[in-house]
C-alpha cells in the first residue's frame, strides 16, 4: 500500500528511512524540526555543509540530511566545521552532535570556535549521556544519576553548556528541548542566519540508555518532564539558585554583533596580498 | 499550548487530513499523548515492525496547529489542509 509522504522528506535521504534511532529517540525530532528550519528559510542544501562526529546524535545530518555531510572522528566535528568555513566561507556550516562529542572529548574545540567567534551553527544534541555506546556519563549527566560507568551515583556536577558558550564569545546561544519544537525552528532559523558562532543546546531524550536509569523509559516520559521541568530565562533571573534546582532554563541567552572570524582572516589575508602586491609593483 | 504554535481559537474551520505512514511509525504514542485536542488514540494494529500504529480517532476537532507533525521523531505524520 503507498503511504503518505511527509515534505519535509525532501531533504532526507529518504532511501534508508525508517532511521536508526530508538522509538521515541529525540534525535528522529531533531532531524525533523532541522528539515522543517531549512524549509522556512528557503535554503538550498547544496549550498550547505553538515558536519557530525561520532554518536546517536551524530547520525542526524550524516547519513539522513540531503546535504553535503562530514561524519568526522568524536569530538572533532567543530574542528572540521571550521577548515570547512575558513575555504569555503559561502557555504553554511552546520554541526550537529551530541553532548559527549560537543562538551566532552570536543570541549576545546567548542570553547575556542565560541571564542574566535567563526560563523558555524552548532546544534548540540544533550541528551546527558552517552547514548551510543551504552549510557556512560557524560560532562552532562546530572549529579547523583546512576550510569554504567558511576555505578555509585555520580559526584560530578553537570556542564552548563549553552552558558559556558555565550561566556566564551558565542553571536548566538540559546537552549531549548525536544517539547518546544515551534520555538527551536525559529532558534535554528535564527542561528543559521546569524554571522557569527551560533550555538544552540538541545536538551532532548534518550530513553534506552538514559531514560531506563532514571525512570523515565519513554520518549513521553521526557517530553513531560521537559515541559515540567522548562523555565523561561526571564523568569530563571529573578530566582535564586537554589530554586533552579533541576529545571532547564530555556530561551535566547545572547544574541548580539562581535566581529566574525573567517571575514577578519579573510581581510587580514586581502590586506597583505595587496600589500605584497603593491610593493612588486614598485620593484618592475 | 505551545507558545509560538499557529493555534487560534477563533481560526476558521478547515478540514485537515492527518494521515501516519506505517512504515515509518515506532510507535512512541508522542502524537497521542501531545496532541492539544487528544485526537489521536491507541490502536490494537501492528505495523510490519511490531509497532502498535496510532490512530485518528476525531479529525474534525484538528485545527492543524502541527505539534504532532513537529513532534514525531520518525516525521511519518501527514497533515494537508482540504
Ligand atoms: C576517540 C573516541 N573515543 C571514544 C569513542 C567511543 N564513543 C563513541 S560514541 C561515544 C559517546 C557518544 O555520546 P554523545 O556524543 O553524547 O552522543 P549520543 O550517542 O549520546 O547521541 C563514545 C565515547 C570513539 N568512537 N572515539
Ligand atoms: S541509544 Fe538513546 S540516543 Fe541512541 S538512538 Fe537509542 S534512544 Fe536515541
Ligand atoms: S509520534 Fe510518530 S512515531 Fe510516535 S506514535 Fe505518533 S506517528 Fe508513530
Ligand atoms: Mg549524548
Amino acid at each position: 500500500m503507498s503511504q503518505p509522504r511527509n515534505q519535509m522528506m525532501n531533504y532526507i535521504r529518504e532511501e534508508i528511512m525508517p532511521h536508526r534511532f530508538c522509538p521515541g529517540c529525540g534525535c528522529g525530532t531533531v532531524l525533523n524540526v532541522f528539515t522543517n528550519a531549512i524549509d522556512n528559510l528557503k535554503l538550498d542544501p547544496v549550498k550547505m555543509v553538515c558536519v557530525s562526529g561520532i554518536g546517536c546524535s551524530a547520525w542526524i545530518p550524516s547519513p539522513y540530511f540531503k546535504s553535503d555531510t562530514l561524519h568526522t572522528t568524536h569530538g572533532r566535528p567543530i574542528a572540521f566545521a571550521t577548515g570547512v568555513k575558513v575555504m569555503r566561507p559561502d557555504l553554511k556550516v552546520v554541526v550537529i552532535a551530541g553532548d559527549g562529542d560537543v562538551s566532552g572529548i570536543g570541549g576545546n574545540h567548542l570553547i575556542h570556535a565560541a571564542r574566535r567567534n567563526i560563523d558555524l551553527s552548532v546544534f548540540m544534541v544533550n541528551n546527558m549521556i552517552y547514548g551510543m555506546t551504552g549510557g556512560q556519563v557524560a560532562p552532562t549527566t546530572p549529579t547523583g544519576v546512576k550510569t554504567s560507568t558511576t555505578p555509585h551515583l555520580n559526584i560530578e556536577p553537570p556542564f552548563q553548556v549553552a552558558e559556558l558558550v555565550a561566556a566564551a564569545g558565542a553571536s548566538y546561544v540559546a537552549r531549548w528541548t525536544t517539547y518546544h519544537v515551534f520555538r527551536l525552528i525559529k532558534a535554528m532559523e535564527e542561528a543559521i542566519t546569524k554571522q557569527g558562532f551560533s550555538f544552540i543546546e538541545i536538551v532532548s531524550q534518550c530513553p534506552d540508555n538514559y531514560g531506563r536509569r532514571i525512570g523515565l523509559r519513554t520518549g513521553v516520559e521526557f517530553l513531560k518532564m521537559f515541559k515540567k521541568q522548562a523555565i523561561p530565562i526571564d523568569k530563571a533571573r529573578e530566582l535564586p539558585e537554589e530554586k533552579l534546582e533541576g529545571r532547564i532554563i530555556v530561551g535566547k541567552l545572547r544574541d548580539r554583533e562581535r566581529p566574525e572570524y573567517t571575514s577578519e582572516l579573510h581581510r587580514v589575508t586581502k590586506e597583505q596580498v595587496d600589500k605584497i602586491k603593491a610593493e612588486q609593483e614598485k620593484i618592475s | 499550548m505551545q507558545a509560538g504554535s499557529k493555534m487560534t481559537e477563533n481560526k476558521p474551520k478547515s478540514n485537515w487530513v492527518i494521515e501516519i505512514n506505517e512504515n515509518l511509525c515506532k510507535g512512541c504514542e508522542i502524537c497521542i499523548e501531545f496532541c492539544p485536542f487528544t485526537i489521536f488514540g491507541k490502536s490494537d494494529k501492528l505495523n510490519r515492525k511490531g509497532y502498535y500504529l496510532p490512530v485518528v480517532l476525531i479529525e474534525n476537532k484538528c485545527n492543524g496547529c502541527r505539534l504532532c507533525e513537529l513532534l514525531c521523531p520518525e516525521i511519518a505524520i501527514v497533515l494537508t489542509e482540504e
